[in-house]
């Protein structure tokens, strides 16, 4: 027994523990909470699998994120939580629930233990091709040159997901700022992180962006940092989040995709191919997208977090 | 035992008891939250494959680590938009089930 | 153990580049919808569906005249590293149906999704067009990846565009539709990625056309075959997964209603073809075809019993659906009992497309005329349609020839579709299959004739319209059901499209 399984060990246990916890408990906020543990518990288990870029979008997204969308959402919903719970199904169906649940995971855990050994993998192909990319981190080059259309079309759920949300915009308030007014105590607790961590966060976003080129990092990450930092400043009342309607903000969420599509397709007669980069040019173009996308996605998201319009533009 | 295949089982094991809290929750908002669990153990398992597949001195293969960022990217915009719905519907009627609404003849347009 | 089959790399073909204009046309316009806002958004789409029907056309010309598959390799890289796209006769068809489909929704949307005067953008208008051009981008890219991976994502974003359509009256029933089939929808492309993570760690591609070469029956092609299965039939509404789709299809507005009935359940169904034709046709037993078959007849039979107690016409056509989507899936087991016989399996897989093309034509014209009838009358209370047939004389004939077409009378495209599987069922032997389309067919023609009998009663008095309806909305929905009349037409064309770029099994020989 070795140290490092023995941790391992440990922390699979504890995910798993928090992770039952989220499902079980009574109390809806609380499993809220639970989900914010699990997230960086689950960031940890990425870091064991060698997977740094992972790990940070896992702490940002899964732990960070949808944690604050979730405990939001508790917090909104309290009112109906003794109704709802009335409403839990019984032993028999919970049986037949575990069941389910139990036989799907002793079905994965044989195919997991029946796995090939050696493993296929496509790492040789990266490292052969990844030179002509000019890039050092082999994830960048695979989501924005090997596998770019699917980094694309995420960038195309994103917009997806928030014309969706916006769909759920009451008539009244088209148009209009999404999210309630948040009125803080301009010299409380949150107002003064507020004031404290944006800067900083910002030199950090912009940092992880541009050293995702070459170390684990980039849009997302960045992007998600960004979103945190603007969603902190609105939550603590120091700015508001802008009026759907307004030009500008539809060109900030569209932009990341438009300069992709539009290296993309320049690749086309320069490179002989759409999303083709031309010889020596790649990385350039590859941080140029990454760069626009940062701004795009970190819009998108805090938009995606505060929900559709809840009052009238009053500009 | 060996560490990805630790994770390995973790994943399957997540992924059971997200799917058993998906089936049992009656708040849509813990289904919401099951659903997340169930992302998440398949994300491990393709973190598993992925490390399972280190050569050439990188620590995993990076085709499935990038799939995986975008999946968590994917996975949050669905929770996003689930949880719009949810808080809309909350607000329309005050329900926090998705117990049928009894409508016999539902108003269509 | 990571040996790929040695085969010729793929290249980019002639023509593939229509591919990717094909694909990124609907972002574009979603993209310019979103920016430009407003009234804008009925332009651009009415200017997008056009353009894409014709490259959608250009597609079905190239395959036809070259007689193979095309295909585009993205950023110039050859899987299994990068991805491409492919359009052989299956994607290139369900391209042209789905562009043309959608220009018809668009011509009937037009007057009613106008943003009001005075108003610089209204929420249902805008909302509307911009997610129908999300529809048809994740259409077209469930059609055209080939890529598992890549195909999620396709997934996920159909997802995206249909949830909000089914709610765009909000109304409560609507918003808990909306969030049912939300959640129906999440938990299959997750139960679906799951399998692609599968084949993944077992094959080291994801690559459709790759993967097919080198699947072999183990733990990991079997769970992944079934996780995936299950994922795309309740994506699909397969009975028993069902129970969304009536609700969600029939409160949206009638042109919404229109494509999520005709065309959003198509593109999981497309997967499960691509899935058990071309990526695991060698791992899929005879008894989990007639599983999957059994399945499809249970849904006709409740669907169809379901739909003939309806008392709303909108709910009626719902039930429908879920029943000529139990038709799809009769392909299955024929298709496979036909490649044991060593026959080519054409007959059961053009049947089967030729049953989707059929029920998306017909289904969009009666659901748009369902909303005809409704504007007209104020209700669509199945037992007061009396006098229909008078004021709304082309809607009402579009709604039987639409019928005819679900039962499958000649020369229907759906008469084309049943006679093919009915051959393939008798010639491999599967006799019930052929009690369960017959019991079917006269379970639909009861449906319909009650319908166009209750509408051709005339009224002496009373019953004015609350509102005219424009004769060329009319004519809209007319030519649409038309068309599906008229599909089985195709038999008389030269080549059988579907058929491009499918392999032929036992003509190659095994490897």
């Amino acid at each position: 027994m070795n140290l490092a399984l023995l941790f391992d060990g440990m922390l699979v246990v504890l995910i798993l523990a928090v992770a039952v916890w989220t499902v079980t408990v009574r109390d809806s906020f609380a499993a809220g909470i639970g989900y914010a543990v699990y997230g960086l518990l689950l960031a940890l288990a990425w870091v064991r699998l060698a997977a740094v870029d992972a790990a940070l979008t896992e702490a940002a997204i899964g732990g960070g994120l949808t944690s604050v969308l979730m405990i939001r959402a508790t917090v909104r919903l309290r009112a109906g939580e003794a109704a709802a719970r009335a409403a839990t199904p019984g032993p028999l169906p919970r049986l037949l629930a575990a069941l389910l649940g139990g036989s799907v995971a002793a079905g994965l855990a044989l195919v997991v233990l029946a796995l090939p050994d050696p493993a296929p993998t496509l790492a040789p192909q990266v490292a052969e091709h990844i030179a002509t990319t000019g890039l050092g981190n082999a994830v960048t080059a695979v989501l924005l040159s090997f596998r770019a259309i699917d980094t694309l079309l995420e960038a195309v759920v994103l917009i997806y997901a928030l014309i969706a949300v916006w769909t759920l915009t009451p008539d009244r308030f088209w148009g209009g700022r999404p999210g309630p007014k948040y009125e803080t105590d301009p010299n409380g607790m949150l107002a003064y992180l507020a004031r404290l961590l944006p800067p900083i966060g910002i030199v950090v976003a912009v940092y992880v962006l541009w050293v995702g080129a070459d170390l684990p990092g980039g849009k997302f990450q960045a992007g998600t940092l960004l979103a945190a930092m603007w969603l902190l400043a609105i939550m603590a009342g120091l700015t508001e989040a802008p009026p759907i309607s307004r030009r500008w903000l539809r060109g900030v969420l569209v932009a990341g995709t438009v300069v992709f599509l539009a290296i993309g397709f320049a690749g086309v007669p320069l490179a002989g191919a759409f999303l083709a980069y031309p010889e020596g040019f790649a990385k350039p173009l590859i941080v140029a997208i990454e760069a626009a996308s940062m701004l795009s996605i970190a819009f998108t998201l805090a938009l995606l977090v505060l929900g559709p319009p809840e009052r009238r533009d009053q500009a | 035992m060996n560490v990805p295949t630790l994770f390995g089982l973790c994943g399957a094991v997540l992924v059971g008891l997200g799917l058993y809290g998906l089936v049992v929750s009656p708040q849509p908002l813990r289904k919401i939250l099951a659903f997340n669990l169930v992302g998440s153990g398949v994300f491990l398992l393709f973190g598993v494959v992925a490390r399972r597949g280190a050569a050439l001195g990188m620590g995993g293969d990076p085709v499935p680590q990038a799939l995986v960022i975008t999946g968590i990217v994917v996975a949050f915009s669905a929770t996003a938009l689930a949880v719009a719905l949810v808080l809309r519907l909350h607000d329309m009627t005050g329900a926090a089930t998705l117990a049928p609404a009894d409508a016999d003849e539902p108003p269509v347009a | 153990m990571n040996a790929l089959p040695a085969m010729l790399p793929e290249t980019t073909t002639a023509g593939g580049f229509l591919l990717v204009l094909t694909l990124i046309l609907p972002f574009v316009g979603v993209l310019a919808a979103l920016t430009l806002g407003g009234r804008h958004a009925r332009r651009v789409a009415m200017l997008a569906i056009p353009l894409g029907l014709v490259l959608s056309l250009a597609i079905v010309v190239e395959a036809v005249q070259t007689e193979r598959t095309l295909v585009y390799l993205l950023g110039g890289w050859a899987p299994p590293l990068g991805i491409v796209l492919r359009a052989d006769g299956l994607s290139a068809v369900m391209l042209l149906t789905t562009a043309v489909i959608l220009l018809a929704v668009a011509l009937f949307a037009h007057a009613d999704f106008d943003t009001p005067p005075g108003t610089r953008e209204a929420r249902r208008p805008f909302m509307f067009w911009t997610l129908l051009l999300a529809m048809w981008g994740s259409l077209n890219a469930v059609f055209l990846a080939g890529d598992l991976f890549t195909l999620y994502v396709a997934l996920e974003l159909l997802g995206f565009a249909g949830v909000p359509l089914v709610c765009l009256d909000e109304r409560a029933e609507t918003l808990q539709a909306a969030l049912r089939y939300l959640l129906f929808a999440l938990l299959g492309s997750v139960l679906y990625m799951l399998g692609a993570v599968l084949l993944y760690g077992a094959y080291g591609t994801l690559d459709i056309a790759l993967l097919a070469g080198l699947v072999r029956p183990e733990p990991a092609a079997f769970a992944a075959a079934a996780l995936m299965t299950v994922g795309l039939l309740a994506k699909t509404a397969l009975f028993p997964l069902h129970l969304w789709l009536p609700p969600a299809h029939a409160g949206a507005p009638a042109a919404a209603s229109a494509v999520l009935s005709a065309l959003a359940v198509k593109g999981s169904f497309f997967l499960v073809i691509r899935l058990w034709l071309d990526v695991m046709p060698g791992i899929i037993t005879p008894a989990a075809g007639q599983l999957l078959a059994a399945f499809g007849a249970a849904a006709i039979l409740v669907g169809n019993v379901v739909a003939l107690r309806q008392k709303r016409l909108k709910m009626l056509i719902a039930y429908s659906t879920v029943a000529q989507i139990g038709y799809l899936f009769l392909m299955f087991p024929l298709a496979a009992g036909l490649s044991a016989m060593q026959l080519p399996n054409d007959p059961a897989v053009t049947g089967g497309l030729l049953q989707a093309v059929s029920h998306a034509t017909a289904k969009a014209a009666m659901f748009m005329g369902a909303g005809l009838i409704y504007a007209t009358l104020g209700h669509d209370r199945i037992a007061d349609l009396a006098g229909v047939g008078r004021q709304l004389p082309m809607t009402l004939l579009a709604f039987a020839l639409g019928g005819s077409a679900l039962v499958g009378l000649p020369p229907a495209g759906g008469f084309l579709a049943k006679w093919l599987l009915l051959s393939a069922a008798l010639t491999t032997g599967q006799w019930w299959w052929v009690v369960v389309m017959v019991v079917g067919g006269l379970l639909t023609s009861a449906y319909v004739f009650i319908v166009v009998m209750r509408a051709l009663v005339t009224v002496d008095a009373g019953n004015t319209p609350k509102m005219v309806v424009p004769r060329h909305r009319e004519a809209v929905v007319l030519a649409l059901a038309s068309l599906s009349f008229l599909l089985g037409l195709a038999a008389l064309l030269p080549v059988d499209i579907v058929q491009i770029g499918r392999p032929q099994p036992f003509a190659a020989g095994l490897p």
